[in-house]
């Protein structure tokens, strides 16, 4: 009987705090998350009105969630498509042909991923200045360097595209490394009866090494399209703002702003809310579309 | 030339392509933080003049960044103190032991792994608004808005699912045959799990260290809403000296700030690289 309670007691002191605190910090959050979408409120006052689903009714006629809406979705799609086959593609080159120092680029490789967004954002300012940008300079060679400079980040067209290349920057070491350490599992004989059948590289990436490796091209995928809605939101709240004149607004930056510039929580929340059901439903979409028959090897 | 001679010099200028593309602007960063400000003006590829250190004792003193500096290890430290506490009995517990609701906080737990920071960050900041309106009722004074001690509380409790997830994952693949010889030997449940589980989790506990040392130090978001005056975490204090440099053009310093925002991790990266991209995959995603 001693030993039961004694049993009872070690189990209660070692995971009660980690319920605790994921209750007090996660659960609680999230739930108030839901439920003060439901609420007009202005913030520190008191002055909690209940509105039922009318946030969510202005939500729909917003223009300007429509435009992150809109944001979100282009940098969602160009940054996925590119940041996977790139990430494929030197993930196979690295792991197998034969190249010298592919230790070395693996390393450069991943570094982005270790920097803050912060620094990240400001190493893409400097390389984006008008005047005195890295990228600026080099395009003046070509270009000569009377005519007007491109403004990367104060463009409304081409701002979007700056943020895409800056995210995708950030990503493509961070999934390659993924997506080695899945293809190395991928036996060696498989490739060499396949070039015994004379299938070139090519015909061996896509008939070898994509299906084998596709459960893990799956789950990243399901959850690149969450971490792309969070990055897009950390990337611009450093680097532009939303700006120029809401133009890389995207899901998050807009209700941020909303519940803190704005003051008006519970349409942040609203917002919070149907961003959390659409990045659920996105992964859902995904997830059964890339539905294939597992192959086993 | 031959087709196989062209792919290789196509994958080799693509994979040089790439990490030109990673350590020129990353080098670069450090060379105009030893440039004098007049230097910014004109093409940016020049090479520094001579090295200014005065921008590193300008972004400590002035920009106050070593303050930040301090902040920031402080709060990286207790956050993965707290983490490392409370995580470490939990993974073992849930990964070993069936108990009534053991199954419920699994699940919740897994389902912890999909809720993103961002998302419930003005719900925390609300909920720490409202205690400490409580605590000024009560006669007291503020405790939880800018509260150090708070954030990293705040950090800690936000990498639970992650954590706790690596580390199970871990626990289940131990043979049991260790804990029941502790058991015959008269060990109890707590030490059983510090003396002999705990150091054979060693390479795990390391893994989740590298990697929350990474987002604790990086992470704004969270800081820059909980830290509202006063002190601040690097990040946030980066994020200062980049809205004041559109302003005041002070190149210099913004750039010796980002040199001592990404030195440790760069620093740290250098020497466990290794660990980190194996632990990567063993550990699988992270949100």
């Amino acid at each position: 009987m001693k030993k039961v309670k004694e049993r009872t007691i070690f189990i209660t002191v070692c995971v009660a705090p980690a319920v605790i605190l994921f209750i007090i910090f996660m659960l609680i959050p999230t739930f108030n998350v839901f439920k003060m979408s439901l609420y007009k409120w202005g913030g520190y006052s008191n002055n909690k009105q209940f509105v039922g689903l009318n946030n969510f009714k202005i939500l729909m006629e917003d223009m300007n969630f429509f435009r992150s809406f809109q944001n979100t979705v282009l940098l969602i799609v160009c940054v996925t498509i590119v940041t996977m086959a790139l990430s494929l593609i030197f993930a196979a080159i690295l792991s197998r042909e034969k190249i010298k120092g592919q230790n070395f680029f693996r390393i450069i490789f991943y570094i982005p991923n270790i920097l803050s967004v912060v620094v990240i954002s400001a190493i893409f300012s400097a390389i984006y200045d008008p005047n005195s940008g890295l990228l600026n300079s080099i395009i003046a060679i070509f270009r000569g360097s009377e005519k007007t400079p491109i403004l990367w980040l104060g463009d409304q067209k081409l701002v979007i595209y700056s943020l895409v290349i800056a995210m995708i920057w950030q990503a493509i070491g961070y999934y390659m490394v993924m997506y080695m350490a899945s293809m190395a599992s991928v036996p060696e004989s498989l490739y060499e009866s396949a070039n015994l059948e004379g299938a070139g590289r090519i015909t061996q990436f896509f008939s070898i090494t994509l299906p084998l490796i596709w459960t893990n091209v799956r789950t990243t995928l399901t959850f690149f399209v969450i971490s792309s809605i969070n990055l897009s939101f950390l990337i611009v709240k450093a680097l532009t703002n939303g700006g120029p004149d809401g133009a890389t607004e995207v899901f998050l930056s807009y209700m941020y702003k909303q519940a803190y510039t704005n003051s008006s929580y519970g349409y942040g929340m609203a917002i919070g809310v149907v961003v959390f059901l659409f990045s659920f439903g996105l992964s859902a979409l995904i997830n059964f579309v890339t539905r294939r028959e597992p192959l086993e090897f | 030339m031959s087709f196989n001679k062209l792919y290789k010099i196509f994958i080799y200028v693509a994979l040089i392509t790439l990490a030109v593309s990673i350590v020129i602007p990353v080098g670069w960063v450090f060379l105009a933080s030893i440039k004098e400000n007049s230097e910014f003006y004109g093409n940016p590829w020049t090479l520094p003049k001579g090295i200014y250190f005065q921008n590193f004792a300008d972004a400590f003193e002035k920009a106050k960044m070593g303050e930040y500096f301090m902040n920031s290890i402080l709060v990286t430290a207790l956050a993965l103190v707290i983490l490392l506490v409370v995580a470490l009995p939990a993974a073992y517990v849930l990964a070993r032991y069936r108990f009534f609701g053991s199954k419920l906080i699994n699940v919740m737990f897994m389902g912890g792994l999909f809720i993103n920071v961002n998302y419930i960050v003005v719900p925390i900041f609300l909920m720490f608004v409202d205690a400490d309106k409580l605590l000024r009722s009560w006669g007291g004074d503020g405790f939880f808005l800018n509260n150090l001690f708070i954030v990293a509380l705040v950090y800690a409790a936000t990498a639970l699912p992650f954590t706790i997830y690596l580390l199970s994952g871990f626990f289940v693949t131990i043979p049991r045959d260790y804990e029941e010889a502790a058991y015959m030997d008269g060990s109890s449940y707590f030490r059983t799990m510090v003396q002999i589980m705990m150091p054979m989790a060693l390479p795990s506990i390391i893994t989740v260290i590298l990697f929350n040392f990474l987002s604790f130090w990086n992470e704004y978001i969270i800081s820059m809403t909980l830290l509202t005056k006063g002190s601040k975490t690097l990040p946030v204090g980066l994020m200062q000296l980049m809205q004041a440099q559109k302003a005041a053009a002070n190149y210099g310093q913004l750039y010796a700030g980002l040199v001592i925002v990404m030195l440790p991790t760069l620093i740290l990266y250098i020497l466990v690289q290794k660990k980190l991209t194996q632990g990567m995959s063993l550990g699988g995603l992270k949100g």
